[in-house]
């Protein structure tokens, strides 16, 4: 199929509810073929981008385009080529497995033989072989997660959007989750998904952070990681942590510095002198198992870094730097 | 217009209401007793009226008048009261429906050939009731008039004397006179649109409510199949209660079914069509089951109840409520109904208010489908 049909663009896009802005001029592109992931905090306006993408929202103004069709014009057509999972894995809980299978492919008008392979190959990706006839009420959440997913692609789209298809599921399911969302892009799917979990978005290909309905970085995981940050990144564990936080926040050389877990993660303008300068500033306080260690960034260092920055400049990151 | 995805819309709303087993039993046990409750409750029969009179002339022929009360069919116990004050307050409280004054000069003037007028007193409050009673009492007086004058006349030496003009009420339609037989008819219109329009009015709301609508629509389904396909296991149900209403007035009430069967089916179908689409309608706007059930009972139980001609009489009532029940559904089905059972009536005569109901159930129908929208505000 060709790549367009297979894309996401998205120019300048704006969703106004009365006087809250929800999504603020947002652009992008998920390319054919990928795993293009949508990160950030509740309300940061991820749900609303993905309701617009799939004609459940009009916006209010800017262009979007799924599958080379526009989706303020051409709605309809663009509900053939896609599936949709939404948020609260939206089945019918008084219906049985099948039934819910057997709705959702007369929906896509999936019948006959292909009905019969899709409805087996649903059964054996969720693992629920056997348990045709439960109710939907009586599974729990990785079940019920995987039987959506399958009834969101039964039709075998060339583009997949997923709202949050992890949320309250256990870490096992997850895992497992991701699995098939990666078997997918193996078959040449399209798969657009929001997240709130830094740790999903690593297997994203590529990903858009948005914070408050902006886009303030664009890139891959590691693109996202290098570049974010002003400097290098420092792990500090000391006791207090507390007293340890405000000493090194009153440093010159520190750019950044905010507890994560037991520890302080310090971004520093240099590794050399402005580590030192740190274990010196906290022995001399007096300060007790103090060890400083450089580490890699991860996306929700890159994140706060952006969110951070944005606050001090009020800048948005040229996705295209990126 | 897509087959299948209506027919998977059908499948899976048949699926949903066999399995909640709560709502089946409403479903199936509340017009059986919605009809016996209203069909015996409801009477606007005056059997037994009670009497209090006050003589007077306490002659012969006074007592004669009063026995002629006590042995009608229409009245009841028939009491004396000692005052003209006793006899009012006796009409005042509601011991008796009606009082009478005989004059003391009764017996006389009726001897001497003139006319007497007797007093009557009724409560008026209820204008239907009273107007009754004046009625039967009138008829008694009458009877009773006439059977003077033939007395007369016999005794004058006119055998075989025959009252010149016999008035012979030959009540058409409603032989007994039974009220039940107009009322009935009329709850089966009320039974079904209240349990048709609430129904309905659950099921767009809920799924919007359980998140399960968001998903849908997501689907290329239109909003013609949903609407169609939702339509068909409710309309389905809605004909059982249909004819499980007709079969009560008909079996347990008597109500004498005259028409055409297939009028009665064609009428009840026009009008179940109507209720459901005014119930997906307020669905589809309020996409909340607790305001959908509430608008659904305001707009069909009041108007039914009170504009349909069902418990009064449209004729009876102002000029600008006579306007308002023509926009009543209930009130060209409950004509419907009491034309079919009662008047025998059939496709022929029936043709207008047919057309009329069709022109409700198109139009509703085309707003209820028109409000159903593809997009989450």
């Amino acid at each position: 199929m060709a790549d367009q049909q297979r894309s996401v663009s998205v120019s300048n896009l704006v969703k106004r509810f009365g006087s809250f802005v929800a999504v603020d001029h947002i652009t992008f592109e998920a390319r054919a073929g990928e795993v293009f992931g949508f990160l950030g905090p509740n309300g940061s306006g991820k749900s609303t981008t993905i309701r617009i993408l799939c004609g459940l929202l009009r916006p209010t103004s800017g262009e979007a385009y799924v599958a080379g069709l526009s989706v303020a014009a051409q709605p309809e057509l663009i509900r053939r080529r896609i599936g949709y999972m939404s948020q609260k894995f939206s089945l019918y809980n008084d219906l049985t497995v099948v039934e819910n299978v057997r709705f959702f492919a007369g929906m896509y008008n999936v019948a006959g033989d292909e009905l019969r392979r899709r409805l087996a190959w649903v059964l054996e990706m969720a693992g629920l072989a056997g348990r045709e006839h439960s109710l939907t009420a009586t599974l729990s959440g990785g079940w019920k997660q995987r039987l959506a997913l399958g009834c969101a692609i039964l039709h075998r789209p060339p583009i997949v959007f997923l709202d949050e298809p992890t949320s309250g599921v256990d870490p096992l399911a997850r895992r497992r989750f991701w699995e098939l969302i990666q078997q997918l892009r193996s078959d040449g799917v399209t798969v657009f998904v929001t997240t709130h979990y830094m740790d999903e978005a690593e297997y994203c290909n590529r990903l858009a952070l948005i914070h408050r309905g902006r886009l303030i970085a664009l890139g891959t995981p590691a693109q996202l990681k290098q570049s974010a940050l002003s400097g290098d990144l420092l792990l500090v564990e000391a006791i207090p942590l507390g007293t340890a936080l405000e000493v090194i926040r009153r440093l010159p050389t520190v750019r950044d510095a905010a507890v994560f877990g037991n520890a302080l993660h310090v971004v520093v303008s240099d590794v050399e002198s402005g580590g030192e300068r740190l274990l010196g500033e906290l022995t001399a306080r007096g300060l007790a198992g103090v060890r400083i260690q450089r580490i890699q960034p991860g996306l929700e260092d890159a994140f706060v870094a952006l969110t951070g920055q944005k606050r001090e400049n009020k800048e948005v990151i040229d996705p295209k730097s990126l | 217009m897509n087959l299948r995805r209506t027919a998977a819309i059908a499948r899976k709303e048949s699926i949903q209401i066999l399995r909640d087993v709560r709502s089946l039993l409403i479903v199936v046990s509340m017009p059986a007793m919605l009809m016996l409750l209203m069909g015996y409750g409801i009477s606007l029969d005056q059997k037994h009226v009670p009497v209090c009179f006050f003589d007077r002339d306490s002659s012969q022929e006074s007592r004669d008048l009063l026995n002629r009360f006590r042995f009608s069919k229409y009245f009841g116990f028939v009491t004396a009261t000692p005052t003209y004050r006793a006899l009012v307050s006796a009409v005042d409280s509601g011991r008796c429906s009606l009082g009478l004054v005989i004059p003391n000069d009764f017996a006389e003037r009726m001897r001497e050939g003139g006319t007497v007028a007797l007093g009557g007193i009724v409560d008026a409050t209820d204008d239907n009731t009273a107007n009754v009673v004046f009625t039967y009492a009138e008829s008694v007086i009458a009877d009773f008039s006439q059977s003077v004058e033939l007395n007369y006349l016999e005794r004058a030496g006119l055998k075989n004397a025959v009252g010149t003009l016999a008035i012979e009420p030959r009540v058409w339609f409603n032989e007994s006179l039974e009220s039940r037989n107009f009322i009935v008819p009329g709850v089966v219109a009320l039974v079904m649109a209240v349990i048709g329009a609430f129904l309905a009015s659950l099921t767009i709301a809920r799924e919007w409510e359980r998140g399960t609508m968001e998903q849908l629509i997501s689907t290329p389904v239109k909003p013609l199949e949903v609407t169609l396909g939702k339509l068909l296991p409710y309309f389905a149900v809605g004909m059982g209660d249909t004819v499980i209403c007709i079969l009560v007035a008909v079996f347990w009430f008597k109500v004498p079914m005259r028409g055409s069967w297939p009028t009665l089916i064609t009428a009840s179908m026009m009008f179940l069509l109507t209720v459901l689409m005014l119930g997906f309608w307020i669905s589809a706007a309020t996409r909340s089951q607790l305001l959908a059930s509430q608008f659904s009972l305001l707009a069909t139980l009041l108007p039914s109840f009170l504009l349909s001609g069902f418990g009064f009489l449209i004729a009876q009532t102002p000029a600008v409520v006579r306007a308002m029940s023509y926009l009543v559904p209930a009130r060209y089905y409950v004509l419907l109904l009491k034309d079919i059972f009662l008047k025998g009536a059939g496709m022929a005569s029936e043709m207008w208010l047919l057309v009329a109901l069709g022109l409700f159930a198109a139009f509703i129908s085309f707003v209820a489908m028109r409000s159903f929208h593809k997009t989450l505000q």
